[in-house]
């Protein structure tokens, strides 16, 4: 009797519901406290290993087939994409030998987000429902980087690269003389403010790389969401019918919005691990 | 119910400030890109590039409130707070 009626609420969650419904992920188990390293969405991984595969496929098909004479159509857009990042690259970092690994890191930053921000554009409902009703799970968040753990891992990753290009580049004695002596001046009063001042700047520069493309993704994720509602919600009032009108206008509107803010938010984030990189490199 | 009403009023407050503060931000941007376009068109690609990366990082601020705005809205966490109180 309780599983019937709970069946019976299943069939009409409130908005609320539908809402919290689409924003939980598929975890390896309950969260207990407010940080709780053992707990992993398994969705997002799962989504970020598949696309990053598919990414590195696309372009190794691209590379293999690469010749000198007169390129095809996938080598030439994969050319003018390398050329991209490499002329970027170039402006910001100006040490050759590290743009060896800069510049393959910047072009695998900008496919990866670009192809996991492009999960947004699937109907909300879709992977979901194949999810609940064919394979059993019961949550499905399909935009990896609408998940703060993925964009943190990322900007983490660019924030360890940093550390190790500026004791790499400077030396560990010169960086840590930058550390102190940066950005208000050398003089012996100054050290703690100008060490202050450096801890705050590396972790106001990590967490807003992170946080932007989070809150982005995010944010366009739910407007989706609360789209699909008011599609949704057509039957349920006399007004119903321009419910749905509207939500095909706003649906439409917003995903050619979505189209720029994927590509845009995926580009900021590539300048910017390059700008943070090219910092590693520049002594003050 | 005043725990409701606040959060309602605060998820207005957030996306409505957010969102002054980026279109002011981007409108003193785009119209600086304009006249320089104008007195020097052959700069205008670079400077268009140099504008979007501005663009999205002006409006980080703004859409990471929206998010989290409309997060209250919906799935409000505060709610979960008083459910969770001693009796």
């Amino acid at each position: 009797m309780a599983a019937e009626a709970a069946e019976g609420a299943a069939h009409a969650p409130t908005a609320g519901e539908y809402i919290i419904h689409h924003l939980t992920h598929l975890q390896n188990h309950k969260q207990t406290s407010v940080v709780d390293f053992s707990v992993i969405n398994l969705d997002s991984v799962f989504f970020t290993v598949v696309v990053g595969v598919l990414g590195c496929w696309l372009l190794w098909l691209a590379a293999r087939k690469a010749t000198s004479g007169p390129p095809g159509r996938l080598q030439a857009a994969v050319e003018i994409l390398v050329e991209m990042v490499d002329n970027q690259a170039k402006g910001i970092v100006h040490n050759a030998q590290s743009r060896k690994l800069v510049v393959p890191l910047a072009l695998t930053v900008y496919i990866w987000v670009i192809l996991l921000n492009a999960m947004d554009f699937l109907p909300v409902d879709a992977l979901p429902w194949f999810g609940e009703h064919v394979l059993g799970l019961e949550h499905l968040r399909v935009v990896p980087t609408a998940d703060l753990s993925i964009t943190m891992a990322l900007s983490i990753s660019v924030l360890l690269l940093c550390l190790f290009y500026n004791v790499k580049i400077k030396g560990a004695g010169g960086w840590a003389h930058e550390l102190f002596s940066a950005p208000f001046g050398d003089k012996w009063f100054l050290y703690p403010v100008n060490f202050l001042m450096q801890i705050i700047e590396f972790i106001a520069k990590t967490v807003s790389h992170g946080m932007r493309l989070f809150g982005n993704m995010y944010a366009g994720e739910l407007i989706f969401m609360l789209i699909a509602l008011m599609g949704g919600a057509f039957a349920l009032s006399a007004t119903g019918i321009t419910l749905f009108v509207g939500h095909i206008v706003a649906g439409t509107v917003w995903a050619i919005f979505h189209l720029l803010i994927v590509w845009l938010q995926a580009f900021v984030f590539m300048m910017l691990t390059l700008v943070y990189l090219g910092q590693a490199h520049d002594s003050h | 119910m005043e725990v409701i009403s606040f959060v309602a009023l605060a998820a207005g407050l957030i996306i409505g400030l957010g969102a002054v503060g980026a279109c002011i931000g981007i409108g003193i941007m785009g119209s600086k890109y304009l006249e320089s376009a104008a007195r020097q068109p052959e700069l205008m690609n670079e400077l268009q590039t140099k504008m979007f990366l501005l663009a999205g990082l002006i409006d980080a601020a703004f859409i990471i409130g929206t998010g989290i705005a409309l997060w209250f809205a919906t799935a409000n966490p505060f709610l979960a707070q008083i459910a969770n109180l001693p009796k």
